[in-house]
C-alpha cells in the first residue's frame, strides 16, 4: 500500500486556501440529504456535530457518558494556544508552526501543523463569540500566559479550567443544533463497530449502555473524535472510560493505526500513594511559569524541605537547560525527572517524585498574585494530599497524559478507509513524537470546527451513496461480531476481574513501553502481554448480564481491545530504533543523555495494517519532508 | 480504618430498591470515596455478587459524571469537593456512610446510584447558548471585557453540571443550575443580545422538565462543589421578569413546551432509538 498525504504541494501558507478552493461543494439544498455520524463528544466531536449540523447535515452524535458535556476535554486544565501575537512579543503563525515541528521532534506531517497554526487564530475568536470567558486584562483585553517549548507568550486561558470552559462552548453549540433538529444525540451509547460496504465507512454498530440494546446507524461518513488510548497504561490521567474500542474496531476493519508508540508522559502529576489508586491527577503544566523544580544534591537526603539549604539543592532543569529552565518541553521535564530519581535523590515516601516550589515566586510576586493564578490548582493538591502548597513545595511525578499516535489520516483527515475521518487526539497527525502544552485543544477544535467542516463536504460531494440496508451481509456479519464478543465475555464466568487484568497489563506497558524503553524490554512485554491475554480469555469474570446496565461488561469489552493495542504500541516501539521525543530508546542517547534521532533511516510515520488474530501487523511508511523547519537536534539549552 | 457503606442498591426504575449494608477495610485514609467502592466492588465481583454502579469518568472533580448522598449530604461533608475526590481522611473510624442517589423527579433513577440527567441537557438545548454560527466571529479583542466582568462571567461559567444543586434542595428545584448558566452568558456583552429570549426558554424548559420553584432556602450553593453564588439566581429571576414584560406578546407560546421531547422524558424509559 502506498499512503498518499494528500498534502497541498506549493507555497505551504496557501495550502489550506487552495486545497478549500479545490474542494467540490455541497449544494446548500442537497446538504440536508446527507446523514452523518461523529462519533464522540468532546471538543474534536462536539465541534464538528455542531459545525455539520449549522451547515445543514443531518448529524448523529454518539458518546458513551451521559452527556456530550462530559467528554474528557474538560479536563485540561492550562490552556489553549494561538499565534496572536496580542503580547507584541514576536510570535506569528509560523513560529507557531515551527515550535510545533520541533517540539514534535520532526515527526509530524509540515502541511498539518502549518494548517493548525493557521486555525488558531480563528479558534479564540470563535470560543470568544460564543461566551467563554478567557482571562482578561483590567482594561478588558484577552490575556496570555507561557508554556512549556515556547518562549512566546500565546497561551488563552480560562483559569485552570481552558478545557472545561472551552468544551462547554461546543456543548452549547451542538445544544443549539439539537434543539434546532440538526443533530440527533445518543448518550450512553457506546460504538462497538464500524460498518464497512464496498470499501467506505457506512454506519456503526452501537451498544445502549442502559438496555443493552444493540443497535446499528448508517450514514454517508463517518468521523471518529474518539480521543486517545493512554488508558492501555491503567493509571493515567485520562477519564476512567477514555478508551480505544473505536478506533480499534475501525483499524480491525482496515483503518491503518500509526506511530502507536508516541505517548506523552506529562511531567508534572501528583505521585503514585497506594495499590488501589484508579487514576493519577494533574497539575496543569502552566505551574511551571512560576514554580522551580528541584531535587535534594545528595541521594537519600530525607531531610524536609524547608531544611535543605539552597546549596543543597539541585534546580536541574535550570542547570541542565539554562535558556527554557524549568519550561523544557514535557518529554524533556519528565525524563530529566526519572533520571533524578533513579539516582536516588526523588523525594516523598516512594522516592518517585520531585519538588515544584513556589516560595521565590510568593517572596517576589506576593501570595495573592499567586492565588489569582492558581488558586483552584492548589486546591485541588491539598484536597488530594492534604498539604498546603502555598507553604510546602509540591510533590510531583510524571504520568501518562496523552497520545500522540492514532488512526493515520491524510490532510483532509480521511483514514485509509473512505469516508472514516478521524479529527483530535484519535487521529494521529499534527503533533510528531511530542505534544507542546496547550496545543490538544487547539488540534481538537482546529479539525472540528475548521477542518473537517470542508473536507467531509467534499467526500460527498464526490461519491454516490445507496441506501443502506439492516439485511446486507456486511451489517449482519458486525452485528454478530459484536454479540459474539459480548456474549463471550460474559460466558468464561473466571476467577479475576477485569480491572485485575488492566492493573496487570497497565504496568507491564508502563515498565517496558514507558518512559525509556529497550529493544529487551520491548521483547518481553510481548511476551508478557500475550500470556496475559492468553489468560484473559479463559480466566476473567464479568458478573451480570448483556441486556442490562453493566458497567464490568463495559470494561471487558475496552480492556479486550487494549490487549490487542499494547502489543501493537511494543511492535511499533521495538521497529523504531531511534528516540524521539516521547518515545525513548535507551539504545539511542546523545552522550548528554538526550534523545538521539536517526533522520536517515526512521524520518517516517509509521502505520500498521491489522492482519487478524495471531499475525503479525504489516507495516506502511510514509515518508516525512521537511521543506520549511530543517531537522536538527532540539535543544532547549 | 474500618467503615460500613449502607448503599442504595435498585436494579432498574421497575423494581423497588432497598439499602444494603457492606462493612469495607479502609486501606489508607487518601483513599478517595470511589476508590473505596471500587475495592467494594471488586470484593463483590469475586464473591459473585453484583458490583454497585455508580457513574464517574474524569475524577478530578470537573467532568461532573459523578455524584450521590452521603448521609443525607451532596457529595459528602468536604465543603467544594465532589464524590472522587473526597478522601476517606475525613470519615472516623467505625463510621457508618448512607450512599443514596440523587432523589428528584425530573432525575429518575437508572440503576443503583445512577440517575437520568438528561433534563439538564434539554434546559441548555433551550437557550444556554450564544447563537453564533462557526465562522462568524469577530476578533476576540473586538469585545474589550474588564477583568471584573470576565471573572464574574468565569465564577458562573464554573457549574459542572453534576445536578448537586437539585438533589439538596428540598424543592428539587434546577434553578442554581439553570441561573449559573444565564448569568454567565448575560453577564458578557457578546450574551447580551438574546438576554430576554434565553431566559424565557430556559425557565420554561425547567418547569416543564418537573423541577421545583426555588424557595432561597440555600442548600445548593452550600453543597455545590464550585461554590456558584445564589446570586445567579436572583439574575435568572430578573431576566426571567424584565424578559416577561418586554415579550409579553409570546409569554403564551414560550411557557408551554415548545418540543415534544421537553415532556416526554419525564415519563419516558430510556429509548435505544432517541
Amino acid at each position: 500500500m502506498i499512503l498518499d498525504s494528500k498534502a497541498p504541494t506549493g507555497p505551504i501558507d496557501q495550502a489550506w486556501e487552495q486545497a478549500r478552493f479545490d474542494f467540490k461543494l455541497v449544494n446548500p439544498a442537497n446538504k440536508r440529504k446527507h446523514s452523518i455520524i461523529v462519533v464522540g463528544s468532546g471538543l474534536a466531536g462536539a465541534s464538528a456535530s455542531a459545525t455539520l449540523g449549522e451547515l445543514g447535515y443531518r448529524v448523529q452524535c454518539f458518546c458513551f457518558q451521559d452527556s456530550p458535556r462530559r467528554a474528557h476535554s474538560i479536563a485540561a486544565q492550562g490552556g489553549i494556544n494561538a499565534a496572536k501575537n496580542y503580547q507584541n512579543d514576536g510570535d506569528s503563525v509560523y513560529r507557531l508552526f515551527y515550535d510545533t515541528v520541533k517540539g514534535g521532534d520532526f515527526r509530524a506531517r509540515e502541511a498539518n501543523v502549518y494548517r493548525l497554526a493557521q486555525m488558531s487564530v480563528n479558534i479564540i475568536d470563535q470560543c470568544v463569540a460564543q461566551g467563554v470567558p478567557f482571562a482578561r486584562e483590567y482594561g478588558g483585553a484577552l490575556t496570555n500566559r507561557s508554556f512549556g517549548g515556547a518562549q512566546v507568550s500565546r497561551t488563552f486561558y480560562a483559569r485552570g479550567q481552558t478545557g472545561q470552559q472551552l468544551l462547554l462552548g461546543a456543548y452549547q453549540a451542538l445544544e443549539r443544533q439539537i434543539h434546532a433538529g440538526t443533530v440527533t444525540m445518543h448518550p450512553r451509547t457506546e460504538m462497538l463497530d464500524l460498518i464497512v460496504i464496498d470499501g467506505k465507512a457506512r454506519g456503526i454498530v452501537a451498544r445502549h449502555l442502559v438496555t443493552g440494546v444493540i443497535t446499528t446507524h448508517f450514514a454517508d461518513a463517518v468521523i471518529l473524535g474518539t480521543g486517545g488510548y493512554g488508558n492501555v497504561y491503567y493509571l493515567s490521567t485520562n477519564a476512567k472510560g477514555s478508551n480505544v474500542t473505536a478506533i480499534w474496531r475501525a483499524h480491525k476493519r482496515g483503518a491503518l493505526f500509526a506511530n502507536p508508540c508516541y505517548t506523552q508522559i506529562h511531567p508534572t502529576c501528583i505521585p503514585v500513594s497506594g495499590d488501589y489508586q484508579s487514576k493519577l491527577t494533574l497539575m496543569s503544566e502552566s505551574l511551571r511559569n512560576d514554580g522551580r523544580i528541584w531535587v535534594p544534591l545528595k541521594a537519600g537526603d530525607k531531610r524536609s524541605p524547608d531544611q535543605i539549604p539552597e546549596a543543597e539543592r539541585d534546580y536541574y532543569l535550570e542547570r541542565r537547560y539554562p535558556s527554557f529552565g524549568n519550561l523544557v518541553p514535557r518529554d524533556v521535564a519528565s525524563r530529566n525527572a526519572k533520571a533524578v530519581c533513579d539516582e536516588g535523590r526523588g523525594v516523598g515516601e516512594t522516592g518517585l517524585g520531585v519538588y515544584l516550589d513556589f516560595t521565590d515566586a510568593i517572596r517576589r510576586l506576593g501570595e495573592k498574585t499567586i492565588r489569582d493564578r492558581y488558586d483552584n490548582l492548589f486546591d485541588m493538591y491539598q484536597r488530594i494530599t492534604d498539604e498546603n502548597p502555598y507553604k510546602v513545595p509540591m510533590r510531583i511525578y510524571p504520568a501518562i497524559h496523552y497520545t500522540m499516535g492514532g488512526l493515520w489520516v491524510d490532510y483532509n483527515l480521511q483514514s485509509t478507509i473512505p469516508g472514516l475521518f478521524v479529527i483530535g487526539e484519535a487521529n494521529f497527525s499534527d503533533h510528531g513524537a511530542n505534544r507542546l502544552g496547550a496545543s490538544a485543544l487547539m488540534q481538537g477544535l482546529s479539525d472540528g470546527y475548521f477542518v473537517v467542516p470542508y473536507t467531509v463536504g467534499n467526500y460527498l460531494a464526490t461519491n454516490k451513496f445507496s441506501a443502506v440496508l439492516d439485511t446486507a451481509p456486511e451489517v449482519k456479519q458486525a452485528v454478530a461480531c459484536v454479540k459474539q464478543t459480548i456474549e463471550l465475555l460474559l460466558s468464561i464466568k473466571g476467577k479475576r476481574t477485569v480491572d485485575s487484568f488492566h492493573r496487570e497489563l497497565g504496568k507491564i506497558v508502563w515498565d517496558y513501553c514507558g518512559m525509556s524503553r529497550t529493544a529487551a524490554g520491548l521483547e518481553s512485554a510481548i511476551g508478557q502481554i500475550r500470556a496475559l491475554q492468553e489468560e484473559y480469555w479463559k480466566n476473567v469474570n464479568v458478573p451480570g448480564s448483556g441486556d442490562d446496565l453493566n458497567q464490568s461488561l463495559e470494561k471487558a469489552g475496552r480492556v479486550a481491545d487494549f490487549f490487542e493495542l499494547a502489543e501493537l504500541m511494543c511492535i511499533d516501539a521495538l521497529n523504531r530504533n531511534e528516540s524521539c521525543g516521547g518515545h525513548f530508546r535507551e539504545e539511542y542517547q546523545t552522550p548528554e543523555g538526550e534523545a538521539q534521532r536517526d533522520d536517515e533511516h526512521y524520518s517516517y510515520v509509521a502505520a500498521w495494517d491489522y492482519r487478524g488474530p495471531g499475525n503479525p501487523p504489516t507495516l506502511t511508511k510514509e515518508p516525512l519532508e521537511f521543506h520549511y523547519v530543517h531537522p536538527s537536534q532540539r535543544s532547549y539549552k | 480504618m474500618k467503615v460500613t457503606l449502607k448503599i442504595w442498591r435498585q436494579k432498574n426504575r421497575k423494581e423497588a430498591g432497598k439499602f444494603v449494608s457492606y462493612p469495607i477495610e479502609v486501606a489508607s485514609v487518601e483513599m478517595s470515596m470511589l476508590e473505596c467502592i471500587d475495592v467494594l466492588n471488586e470484593q463483590l465481583i469475586e464473591r459473585g455478587e453484583e458490583p454497585v454502579s455508580f457513574e464517574h469518568d474524569c475524577r478530578e472533580g470537573i467532568c461532573g459524571s459523578c455524584g450521590f448522598m452521603i448521609n443525607g449530604v451532596a457529595h459528602g461533608p468536604q465543603r467544594a469537593t465532589t464524590v472522587c475526590q473526597l478522601t476517606m481522611r475525613h470519615f472516623k473510624d467505625g463510621q457508618e456512610l448512607v450512599l443514596e442517589p440523587w432523589r428528584a423527579s425530573a432525575f429518575p433513577i437508572i440503576k443503583d446510584l445512577i440517575v437520568d440527567r438528561r433534563s439538564f441537557d434539554r434546559i441548555i438545548a433551550s437557550g444556554g447558548y450564544i447563537s453564533v454560527s462557526t465562522g462568524n466571529a469577530v476578533d476576540g479583542n473586538s469585545h474589550l471585557i474588564g477583568k471584573e466582568t470576565a471573572d464574574r462571567a468565569m465564577d458562573a461559567a464554573a457549574c459542572i453540571g453534576c445536578g448537586a444543586c437539585v438533589a439538596a434542595c428540598p424543592n428539587a428545584s434546577s434553578a442554581l443550575f439553570t441561573g449559573a448558566k444565564i448569568s454567565h452568558l448575560g453577564i458578557l456583552p457578546q450574551g447580551k443580545p438574546e438576554r430576554d429570549k434565553r431566559a424565557l426558554g430556559m425557565v420554561a424548559q425547567m418547569n416543564a422538565e418537573g423541577f421545583g420553584s426555588c424557595t432561597n432556602i440555600g442548600e445548593c450553593t452550600g453543597v455545590c462543589p464550585k461554590e456558584i453564588q445564589l446570586e445567579v439566581i436572583a439574575v435568572m429571576n430578573r431576566d426571567y421578569l424584565r424578559s416577561s414584560v418586554n415579550r409579553r406578546d409570546e409569554l403564551g407560546t414560550t411557557i408551554t413546551p415548545f418540543t415534544e421531547w421537553s415532556t416526554g422524558a419525564k415519563y419516558g424509559t430510556p429509548n435505544v432509538q432517541e
